[in-house]
């Protein structure tokens, strides 16, 4: 066979194929009987494991919930997935939904479809109370701890060239290790997600030693991930709404936000945010450029 | 899926290419960062290398010093302490565990901790094999030096070192790559070297494929670098006659 037809047809099969897959999770769900869920093992409390293969949050039941209202017969499979491999596997079909903390930003968007925000979380910064630390502009020459692979890095190496601030910068591989430079003296302020923080000190020896304080650094919504162009955001958008108009949203909010939830049956006791609460009134899908003004 | 090696001339900030992909004054490209990331990973590596060598050499002849049964076991305790702790649970020790218990470690900068950690740990090895260099001299070299009245200092100095030192350049070259390629562990304990670029940078600019490609060729490139030295040591240090250089059998 000619070898420009070959190319040709495989191109043309993978793009078929492509296509087929992009427009249609919802009938593949159906005609396949089981949807896999994309899960975090870690982050509590929107997605994480209660380990022998169980996950719980507060987006794995909202996802829960829509695909039992989308496609009552479809078996949930549940995938964890990773900060780094949780764009590039639902892009080739492999997780339907993923259901973790992932922020909807406008990089993502060129490869992804986001649902409608239903958990915003805001860059804020952890001290020990006894620090006296109030405000970032008092951390200025002193150490501040953020974890490695987030987007914290960056919105500090922002901050301090927009500000002409000096950050001693420590990198944890993980947040519990940043909270441990915390915790041990090596840094003294840790700046992440404000739902991380409060789980981590919730979690604590003594919780009341820490504080978060300061201004928010940065606006994330968080959001349910499908694949771009496909027929399911629209399904997904449209029970999120009744959900929101019923009440149901905020009931799930506070069940996992407000109450002992498990493995520890401590409380993260976060109550909802005014950008969250703005969002549940207009619901929408905008990426987190929109909720920072450029500076 | 196609390269995009555009991401390496990108502004860390603003993400937007800058012209010739080094950034200028408060600019930073992901290429110099990348660049600096490397520095840091040869600075770990080569201080701990130096540091490996020196307490390696020392650790291994006390190990084989006659008639000081005492000394030797010391020796022998080292090795076994710094072998059988997995290297990502000893640098955690150091950085986490050593500075609340010993305030002097606390007063260290976190780079010397790590240097040390990752050092010791590889001068174990080392003393390992310095140890199986000098046994591996027939007996008579030992006599002999003693016959020529030297002491025992000057018998190491003038006759077994020299000659253990160059039957161990191979087994030395492996360790001096591995400690190129352990240095990765670093990351764990902040320090901005190679893999925490990886790491990082993958996840800002989401083309973590170039990311590690670029980082995978800078090892290769450091690990074989060394290898290349220490090869022009070894072909520049052999004794013409001894030892079996060019594995032509037979005496």
């Amino acid at each position: 066979m000619n070898k420009h037809l070959v190319a040709l047809l495989v191109a043309g099969l993978a793009a078929g194929g492509a296509f087929a897959q992009a427009n249609d999770t919802l009938a593949k769900v159906k005609s396949a009987g089981k949807i896999v869920m994309g899960v975090r093992e870690s982050s509590a409390p929107l997605s994480y494991t209660l380990g022998d293969g169980k996950f719980v949050g507060y987006h794995v039941e909202l996802c829960e919930r829509i695909v039992k209202a989308l496609a009552p017969a479809a078996k949930i499979e549940y995938t964890p997935v990773t900060s780094a491999n949780r764009i590039p596997l639902v892009q080739n079909g492999t997780v339907d939904i993923e259901c973790g903390s992932t922020t909807n930003n406008a990089a993502r968007q060129k490869d992804v479809s986001f649902a409608f925000t239903t958990y915003v979380t805001e860059v804020r910064t952890a001290v020990k109370v006894a620090s006296g630390i109030k405000s970032i502009a008092q951390l200025n020459g002193k150490s501040v701890a953020t974890t490695t692979g987030t987007t914290s890095v960056a919105l500090l190496r922002r901050h301090e060239r927009a500000n002409g601030v000096d950050f001693k910068e420590v990198y944890g591989k993980d947040h519990a290790d940043s909270f441990l430079l915390l915790e041990s003296g090596r840094a003294d302020a840790f700046v992440m997600d404000d739902n991380i923080l409060a789980g981590l000190i919730a979690s604590s020896k003594s919780p009341k030693d820490f504080a978060i304080v300061g201004e928010t650094l940065n606006v994330e919504p968080i959001a349910i991930m499908v694949r771009k162009d496909d027929a399911i955001k629209k399904a997904v958008d449209d029970q999120i709404v009744s959900m929101i108009k019923s009440g149901d949203l905020e009931k799930l909010y506070n069940k996992w936000f407000m109450t002992p939830i498990p493995p520890k049956n401590t409380s993260v006791n976060l109550p909802m945010g005014e950008v969250l609460k703005g969002l549940l009134k207009t619901p929408s899908d905008k990426p987190a450029e929109d909720f920072n003004a450029k500076k | 899926m196609s390269l995009e090696w555009q991401v390496l001339c990108l502004d860390t900030l603003d993400k937007e290419p800058v012209k010739g992909c080094f950034g200028s004054g408060q600019e930073q490209t992901y290429l110099d960062w990348l660049l600096q990331a490397w520095g840091q990973t040869v600075i770990v590596a080569g201080a701990a290398l130096v540091v490996a060598l020196i307490v390696g050499a020392l650790i291994g002849t006390l190990r084989t010093l006659p008639g000081n049964p005492v000394i030797a076991r010391l020796g022998n305790a080292w090795v076994e302490l710094f072998r059988n702790i997995p290297l990502l649970v000893q640098i955690f020790l150091w950085y986490h565990v050593l500075p609340v218990l010993f305030p002097l470690f606390a007063q260290m900068p976190k780079l010397a901790l790590v240097i040390l950690g990752l050092g010791l740990f590889t001068s174990a090895r080392i003393a390992e094999q310095v140890r199986a260099g000098i046994q591996a001299l027939p007996r008579g070299q030992r006599y002999a030096g003693m016959a020529m009245g030297f002491t025992t200092p000057q018998c190491y100095r003038y006759v077994l070192l020299p000659m253990a030192f160059r039957i161990i350049i191979p087994p030395l070259t492996s360790e001096s790559m591995n400690i190129f390629k352990n240095s990765s562990v670093a990351f764990a304990v902040s320090v901005t070297e190679l893999t925490f670029f990886a790491q990082q940078a993958g996840e800002e600019t989401s083309r973590g494929v170039e990311i590690y490609m670029a980082v995978t060729a800078l090892y290769i490139l450091s690990a074989f670098a060394i290898n290349r030295i220490m090869a022009y040591i070894e072909k520049r240090a052999r004794v013409p006659g001894f030892v079996a250089t060019t594995g032509g059998g037979g005496h």
